[in-house]
Order: structure tokens, then sequence, then C-alpha cells
């Protein structure tokens, strides 16, 4: 069995344009999943990028802590 | 409820923010300083209402004055009474006493439901009135500026304590619960997860229910004490927290400058507004 | 028939002996009044007790709030959420609402607050009448506006006038205060209650989907809670939708002009005066409320014996009835203002004549007996130099 079947999809997606860089997500998600990008946005703020997408436990904390509504996680 | 987002987003845009369909979009980001605390409070509000599957037709959100004011005002799409600074208790009494079968909810900051407005509270409490209110402490007068508030922790700087605050801090969850509401708890905006299902239980109460959130205000309140990061906060807040139960195994003196958190009132006193529309009824003919 | 209209057919052509207090209590039940918030004080209390016991009669609440300031605030969203909601206080209370009057004034919120007025300043002859806020009542509030407020002379004109009250804070979607005063207040006097159909109420106007609730027409209709239309209604400066703009000058100058007008515009119809003008008069008695009563008869009295008198009372006080206090000026020589205060509306009369107005002010919570205002019109008389006899 391919390792694909089974695995839940999980996709972050982050609004970039809502987000103002307050960087909550990145130190509080319990593995590293995100960090500070290098481009900023229209705001002038650095969102978080995915640098560990498939270390994602799909756990929300990252969602649920931003006070922007800028990240969510998908479950297909 | 419509689905479609109006924000501009990513080009890989896979699936809107399901709870973008609460807000007022087309006035976000909001105009709340990075990394403040009431995005996140409203963020687990609108989780909450999701997860309830309230509709928010049935619901009607009543403000003060102050940054956490503006969480429902204007940011969440419902109907919507921004009131004067320390009244919305009182304001939502007249409107769930008129409209009992729409679930009142009064957010507002420390400063407005516990200070100026303190009495207020301790009365919705004493007549258990069903609404929940969500207090957002943020330990200081956010919108004016980092004034000294009635919860600002005693020895700290404000711009109004420049030789730190000789008051004690009020314990306005202990005196909700004192004064007689169904439900009563304390988290923070580190605590998401339990504030959330704290929220949805808060909404399901039927009485006064009462959270104090504990919530970060990185900008006026964090100039003073050296916490521009909200991050910082949130592993303040981590750090000092104590669940309820460890608490009441705890000293005074070891409980000094921790934050006790969980639920700490829950029983089934009389609704008011139910004891009002009983007294109606024994008019009632036919 | 509802069960207000029942509760109130066992009034119906009935002449009963009531307080002012309670006339105006009963003229609020008749008006449609669902909703009462309020806290104790003299000498307004008896129109809590009555309204404690009729509204759940008439499937109304009553609430008593931990204070003034909680009361209004409950008014207020009890209007939002569909009520004909009304207050009643003194003076204390009174100054302890004037945050959300404006509130009520901004967000054009229809509702009815009693105020009968009490001695002051602060707990002054703590619970003697006076008539020492009717400039509070105009400019209690913070910024510009205006405001509806009646006063009423007698106990009959306390229900009358309350139901005045609720019909014109409906037309124009806005507070009404109602100027009573101690002496009303606490009069015994009898009236008698029309049927429940005689009474015209003025209906809540409720917008059609789509349309503004805070601009588009000089009053522009409300919606109310729980119809979905997620409407926002906020004390700060905002938009014709609602939402909040306190950063563009224009938006400010439009909403709040827009609130002075639609009530300074209509001056013409709600402004209402009782008056009673003879042939040859050169001396004219202003008054109102229940200084009318002993004025009325000083002036009576003064006719008896030759003189002259015009006699007007304001039943409206804001907005100021500036035609008939004109009209007035244009026919006598001096303008002789009794009030219960140090000259409130003397000064006020000031502005639109250049007659000379005599304010015959009496405090101390103690109204004015006739001899006292009749001995004022013969002085001035005689200085005018008319024959008496
Ligand atoms: C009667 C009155 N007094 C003072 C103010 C000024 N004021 C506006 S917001 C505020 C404090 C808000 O603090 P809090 O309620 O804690 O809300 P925060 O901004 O911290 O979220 C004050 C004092 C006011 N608007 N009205
Ligand atoms: S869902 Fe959890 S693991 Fe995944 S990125 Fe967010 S916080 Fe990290
Ligand atoms: S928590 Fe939200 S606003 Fe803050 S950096 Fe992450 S995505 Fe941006
Ligand atoms: S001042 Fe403080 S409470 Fe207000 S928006 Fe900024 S961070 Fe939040
Ligand atoms: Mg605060």
């Amino acid at each position: 069995m391919h390792l694909q079947d089974t695995k839940v999809q999980r996709m972050i997606e982050i609004n970039e344009e809502l987000c103002k860089g307050c960087d909550i997500c990145i130190d509080f998600c319990p593995l590293e999943v995100l960090a500070i990008s290098a481009s900023i946005n229209r705001r002038g703020y650095y969102p978080p990028e995915v640098v560990n997408e498939e270390k994602c436990i799909g756990c929300r904390l990252c969602e649920l802590v931003c006070p922007e509504f800028a990240i969510t996680i998908c479950n297909e | 409820m419509k689905d479609d987002v109006i924000i501009p987003g990513p080009e890989k845009r896979l699936k809107p923010h399901r709870l973008l369909k609460f807000l007022r979009q087309e006035i976000l980001p909001t105009t709340f300083c990075p990394g403040c605390g009431c995005g996140t409070v409203l963020n687990g509000f609108a989780q909450a209402v999701d997860e309830l599957g309230i509709d928010p037709k049935d619901m009607v959100f009543v403000t003060g004055i102050g940054c956490s004011s503006w969480i429902p005002s204007p940011y969440f799409k419902g109907d919507t009474l921004h009131t004067t600074h320390g009244r919305p208790i009182a304001f939502a009494t007249g409107v769930k006493i008129m409209r009992p079968d729409l679930k009142v909810v009064v957010i507002a900051g420390d400063g407005d439901i516990a200070g100026i407005g303190g009495n207020h509270l301790i009365h919705a409490a004493r007549r258990n009135i069903d609404m929940t209110v969500l207090m957002v402490n943020n330990w200081n007068y956010g919108m004016t500026g980092g004034q000294v508030s009635p919860t600002t922790p005693f020895g700290v700087p404000t711009t109004t304590t420049p030789y730190d605050n000789v008051e004690h801090p009020l314990e306005a969850a202990e005196l909700v619960a004192a004064a007689g509401a169904n439900y009563v708890s304390r988290w923070t905006t580190y605590h998401v997860f339990p504030l959330m299902e704290s929220i949805q239980k808060a909404l399901q109460v039927d009485g006064f229910s009462f959270i104090e959130i504990l919530s970060q205000c990185p900008v006026s309140y964090g100039k003073m004490v050296d916490m521009r990061k909200a991050s910082d906060f949130l592993k303040f807040y981590r750090d000092q927290s104590v669940r309820v139960h460890k608490a009441k195994a705890m000293s005074a003196e070891e409980l000094e400058g921790k934050i006790v958190v969980g639920k700490l009132m829950e029983r089934e006193r009389t609704e008011f507004t139910a004891s009002l529309r009983r007294i109606n009824e024994r008019f009632r003919k036919g | 028939m509802t069960q207000r209209q029942s509760r109130l057919k066992e009034f119906e052509n009935r002449t009963l002996f009531l307080l002012g207090d309670e006339a105006a209590a009963y003229g609020a039940l008749y008006a449609g009044c669902d909703f009462f918030a309020g806290y104790p004080i003299t000498p307004a209390s008896e129109i809590a007790e009555v309204m404690s016991r009729e509204l759940p009669r008439v499937d109304g609440y009553y609430v008593q709030m931990e204070d003034e300031l909680a009361s209004l605030s409950a008014v207020i969203g009890a209007v939002w959420a569909g009520g004909k909601a009304m207050t009643a206080t003194s003076g204390p209370g009174f100054s302890l609402m004037q945050e959300n009057i404006g509130y009520a004034v901004m967000t054009e919120t229809p509702c009815v607050i009693i105020d009968v007025q009490r001695s002051g300043p602060s707990t002054g002859q703590a619970t003697k009448p006076a008539q020492g806020d009717v400039l509070q009542a105009r400019w209690g509030t913070h910024g510009d506006h205006e405001i509806i407020a009646l006063a009423p002379s007698s106990v009959q004109e306390c229900f009358e006038l309350t139901v005045a009250s609720f019909n014109l804070a409906e037309q124009y979607r806005t507070p009404v205060i109602l100027l009573m005063d101690g002496e009303i207040g606490h009069l015994r006097e009898s009236v008698t209650f029309p049927t429940f159909d005689e009474v015209a109420r003025e209906e809540r106007r409720l917008a059609e989907p789509d349309t503004d609730l805070f601009g588009g027409e000089p009053i522009p209709p409300m919606s109310l809670f729980g119809e979905g239309r997620f409407i926002h209604v906020t004390g700060s400066t905002h938009k014709a939708s609602g939402m909040r703009d306190v950063q563009t000058q224009a938006v400010h100058e439009e909403l709040v002009t827009r609130l002075c007008q639609k009530i300074a515009d209509a001056r013409a119809e709600i402004a209402s005066v009782e008056q009673d003008l003879v042939d040859g008069a050169r001396i004219g008695v202003l008054t109102y409320g229940a200084t009318a009563r002993p004025a009325r008869g000083a002036v009576l009295e003064a006719r008896r014996m030759g003189c002259a008198v015009d006699f007007l009372r304001l039943i409206t006080i804001w907005p100021f009835p500036e035609e008939a206090v004109k009209r007035l000026a244009e026919r006598v020589e001096t303008i002789l203002v009794p009030e219960m205060n140090l000259g409130q509306i003397a000064r006020e009369v000031e502005r639109f004549t250049s007659l000379p107005i005599l304010p015959l002010p009496k405090i101390g919570g103690v109204a004015h007996t006739v001899d006292e205002i009749l001995e004022a019109i013969l002085s001035s008389s005689s200085e005018l130099g008319s024959a008496v006899g």
C-alpha cells in the first residue's frame, strides 16, 4: 500500500494579505512546520511560510491562535 | 450563508478560511495591532459558533468602548449594539428581556466590564440573566494608550502608574462566581482549545455565563513592561497558569502571581428572564 | 382583543383620582409601552411602582436596574429588540442618564425619559419640587444635538403628554423627555381615561430590506434585532449604513446636521403651547409646568381687576416654541416669566425678543403663589403706567 493513500491530506493555507506577521503561529507550532518568509506582504508584514508541511499533524493550533484568520488547515 | 471570500488571497487558494463567513469581510484585516489577542478571541468565538452550528441571525452582540469591544463591533457579522463605555451588560439586559429567544453576547475589555461597568457585572450575575459575557482582560486600558486598569497586576508600571501600580488587581471571575452566575471560567489566549470549548459551554448555559480571557496587548501594555511580542505573553500565560483543581491544593503564597485557569463555577440557579415570563403567564387569559 | 386592550378596558371612560406620576404611567401603558427600567427616586418612584404592577398584566416587562445609567441603557437595548420603552427619574438620576441620552440621540433610538424635577444642585432639598432641569434637558449631554421635551401642568396632561412623548419619539426617531416636576408628579387630581382606540399610537416605521437605517432621508426607518439584517448600531459617528467612520469630517457633519435638522425643521409641528390672549394686553405671562397653575390664577385675577394680560403656557419646552413667543412679544410690552428656577427659560425667551423680560424666579421647594405672581403683574403694570381698576 502506498503511504499517500492512507495519510490524511493536509494543506496549510496562508492568506498573506490578512497576516500581520505576529509570528504566534510560527512560535507555537509544536512541529516547527512554519517559518518567517522572506517576502513582505502589501502592508509590510512578513507572513509565515510552510517549511515542513510533511511534519504537520493537523492539530490546528496555528489556525485557532491566529488573530487575523490568516492561516487555516484544509483537511480533504 | 455565503462562503465566497472577497479578500484577495494567494493565487494557490485552496479553500477560503471557513470562519471568514462569520465576519464582515469587507472591512478586514482588522484594525487590531499585530499580535493583539482580540483577534484570537474573535477566532475562538467564531470557531465555537461554527461548531455549535448557531445561526448568527439568532444572536445579538452588545459591546462597550475599547479595543476589545471591536471584536464583534464591527468584525463579527451579527446584530450589534456598540454602546457607551461600561454599559454593555445593562444594554444587553434590555435586549434579552425583550427577546429571550436571541442569544445575547457581550464582549468588552477589563476596563469596560470590571472597571467603569463593574456594578452592572455584579448585578447581572446576581440576577443570573441569560447572556454570555466575554471579558477580554489585557491588564490595561488598551485603547486609551495603556493606563492602569482594575486588573493591572500589582507593581507594574503603566502610563498612569509611572512609579508602579500600588493597587491590587480584581479577580473578576471569582467575583462573578460569588455574585451568582451560572457559569464562570478563566482562560487565556494561549489556551485556545479549552477557551473555545469554554465559549461553547458558555453559549449553551441557561443563565449568566462569564469567561475572563487573559489576552495580550503587546502595544499599549507591552510597551510599558517591555513585552512587545505577542508570543512573549503567550509564553507567560503558559508558564504562569495553574489549572483550577491544582490551584485548590496550593497555598496563597504558591498562587502569588499565578493565573488560575479552568472552570470556576457551574450551577443551575433560576434564570431571570424566565422568571419574568412566569409572572406574565399568571395574567395570560385563556 | 390583546391582553393590553382587555386590561385597559377596565379603565376606559372612568375618572380616577390619581397622582401625576400614576397618570403618566397609565399614559405609557395606553401608548403601548412594554418595557420599563428604572431606579427608585422621589418624587418619581410612583411611576415605577405602577409600571411594575401593570406591565406584567399587559405582557410587558419591568426591571429595576442597579442605577440610572443602567436604566436608560436597558431601555435603549429593549427598543432595538422591538420594545416601546421608558424610564423615569428625578434630578440626580437624570444627571446620570446624560451620556446615554446622547447615545439615544446619536443612534436615533425612540424612547421616553420622564424627569420629575426636584430641587438641586446635587441632593438639594431632596425631595422638594423644582424646575431646575429645563436647560439640562436641552444641553445636558455633550455635543451638538436637538431634543424634544414636554412639560405637563395637570394630572390629566401627565397622562396625555406621556402618550404624546411616545408618539413623538417614534415619529422623529429620537429620545423624548417628559419634564414633569415634583409639584405635578405628587399632585392628586381627577383623570378621565379614554378608550384604548381613542388614543392615537404612532407605530414604529420599519425599513424595507436593503435600505439604510441611519441616513438617506431625514428620519430613516428603523430595523430590529433578530431579523437577519446584521444591523450595526453605534454611538460613534457612522455612515448611513450604520458602520463607524470617525475619521471623515463630512460624515460627521452630515450625520449631526441631519440629527439636529430633523427636529429643528419640525419645530412648528412639534411645538405646542396653550395661549389665552386678550385685547389690549400690555403684559404677557409666559410659563410652563406646575408654575402655570398659579400663573393662570394670577392672570385671571389681574384681568378681573381690569388689567389685560396675555397668558402663554409652553407645553413643548424643546424645541423651543419660538413662533409663539415672538407672536406674544409683538403684542405686549413686557413678558413675565415665573418659573421654579433662577431664570432658565426667561433667558431663552430673551433670545427671541428685545422686549424687557421680567424673570420671576422662585426656588426653595415651594411653588409660586397666585398672589406673588399677581403682585408682579400689577407692579409691572403700574410701571408701564396702565390704569388698574
Ligand atoms: C465614560 C467614558 N470614560 C472614558 C472613556 C475613554 N475610554 C475609551 S476606551 C477606554 C478604556 C478601554 O479599556 P478596556 O475596556 O480595558 O478595553 P481595551 O481597550 O483594553 O480592550 C476608556 C477609558 C470613554 N469612552 N467613556
Ligand atoms: S496544524 Fe499544528 S502542526 Fe500543522 S502547522 Fe498548524 S500548528 Fe503546526
Ligand atoms: S498568527 Fe496569523 S497573523 Fe500572526 S504570523 Fe501567523 S498567520 Fe500571520
Ligand atoms: S492597543 Fe493593545 S488591545 Fe488595543 S489593538 Fe493594540 S494590542 Fe490590541
Ligand atoms: Mg483592557
